[in-house]
């Protein structure tokens, strides 16, 4: 298992947390609550070792669009980037219904 | 279920398989009264997993959820048959056992409460061991507890099923509701083979595993008390109508004389196939009416 934290510039308060998902393989957790700062911040446990840059790349562009001063937390069980992707635009949209 | 063609009944039907265990347990509340307690944000999660380089689940796998069912008090707990096959460890366990006493406490003052427990599960999780087994024997002792003032309805829909020690916990429920989906049994298929050879289970054959673990054979056997379709709606009605006609005179795990007997009546030397089995069943169902 590795573990990673990434940090990023938020703009907007997020006001209500969500969770999506589960540790299955393949898939992943997303826990997303209010940030305790005007920023954006990641911490990733995954069963896949090896594929930091693979994060960044996934987080890199999902920050490009999400400006949410969130705290987000990612269990992982080796879900692609293509499943991280869209289980973090879940959380969001499930913590902006 | 009954016949499984693309019917529009059939394509109307909401899947309970394809839910997720928290939404499993949701849908068998009265609309909106189901409550989380200790979900994902409490991080209540196995302190052992990470140690072993496995990745925890923030809710250990174990949801629960409080609210009426047909107008009466309830506790569903739900396990997440995806994360680690369902298995239970020491905070899963602890979460399931804290549920059922916390019913039994409520009971006692007066207050009916009603317990769902919804199984897919492997049984006791490797990496926690002795942990798990014990967890296995609390939950057991506080079914038991419960069982004497509200019902406790076990409840496998699939497609993980029911196995190890946690079929143990289901044989001491109530009541058993399966969908021909669901397995329910003590040896999982691979442990049977694993240990006895490939003549005597063969693990690959998947219509023989569902004959003999599947809900349909357990239901004919007596060992389930509803068979249902994979529906959400229909499921929800099934658990509503077992809490409404609350405990049962005797308990299945009470009745020892009679599957004692059954046990002693079966001639063991040679292998038996799911179709005799099932034959014997119906036979044994007509000699209790």
């Amino acid at each position: 298992m590795e573990q990673f934290e990434f940090n990023y510039p938020a703009k907007r308060k997020v006001l209500k947390k969500s969770h999506v998902g589960v540790v299955g393989s393949g898939d992943l957790e997303v826990l997303l609550e209010p940030g305790k700062d005007a920023a954006a911040s990641v911490r990733i446990r995954t069963s896949a070792e090896g594929f930091k840059n693979s994060w960044k790349a996934v987080l890199d562009r999902f920050f490009d669009r999400y400006d949410g001063a969130a705290h987000i937390e990612i269990n992982d069980a080796g879900a692609t980037p293509g499943v991280v992707f869209l289980r973090l635009q879940q959380a969001v949209e499930a913590s902006e219904r | 279920m009954r016949d499984p063609i693309l019917t529009r009944e059939y394509l109307k039907r909401r899947s309970f398989i394809e839910l997720s265990a928290r939404d499993r347990a949701k849908c068998l509340f009265d609309s909106g009264t189901g409550l989380e307690l200790a979900g994902p944000f409490d991080r209540i999660e196995s302190p052992w997993l990470a140690m072993q380089d496995v990745t925890p689940e923030a809710d250990d796998g174990c949801i629960v959820m409080r609210g009426t069912i047909g107008g009466q008090q309830a506790v569903v707990i739900a396990f997440a048959g995806a994360f680690q096959g369902g298995a239970i460890g020491e905070v899963s366990g602890a979460k399931l056992t804290a549920a059922l006493d916390l019913a039994r406490a409520d009971n006692e003052k007066g207050i009916r409460t009603n317990a769902v427990l919804l199984l897919e599960t492997g049984g006791v999780r490797l990496q926690e061991a002795n942990l798990g087994l014990a967890a296995v024997a609390e939950i057991i002792s506080s079914i038991i507890a419960l069982r004497r003032h509200a019902p406790v309805i076990s409840l496998t829909a699939g497609t993980v099923g029911c196995f190890g020690g946690m079929s143990l916990a289901a044989g001491v429920a109530s009541y058993v509701v399966m969908t021909p989906e669901g397995r329910l049994g003590l040896n999982g298929p691979e442990v049977i083979e694993e240990e006895s050879g490939v003549e005597e289970f063969d693990a690959s054959d998947r219509s023989l595993i569902w004959s003999v673990f599947g809900g349909r054979q357990r239901y004919d056997q007596g060992l389930a008390d509803a068979l249902v379709d994979d529906d959400a709606d229909q499921i929800a009605k099934t658990v509503r109508d077992l809490i409404a006609q609350g405990v049962p005179p005797v308990h299945r795990s009470e009745q020892i004389d009679l599957y004692r007997s059954r046990i002693t009546a079966l001639d063991n030397a040679r292998q038996w196939n799911p179709e005799e089995l099932h034959f014997r069943a119906s036979q044994n169902k007509e000699e209790n009416r």
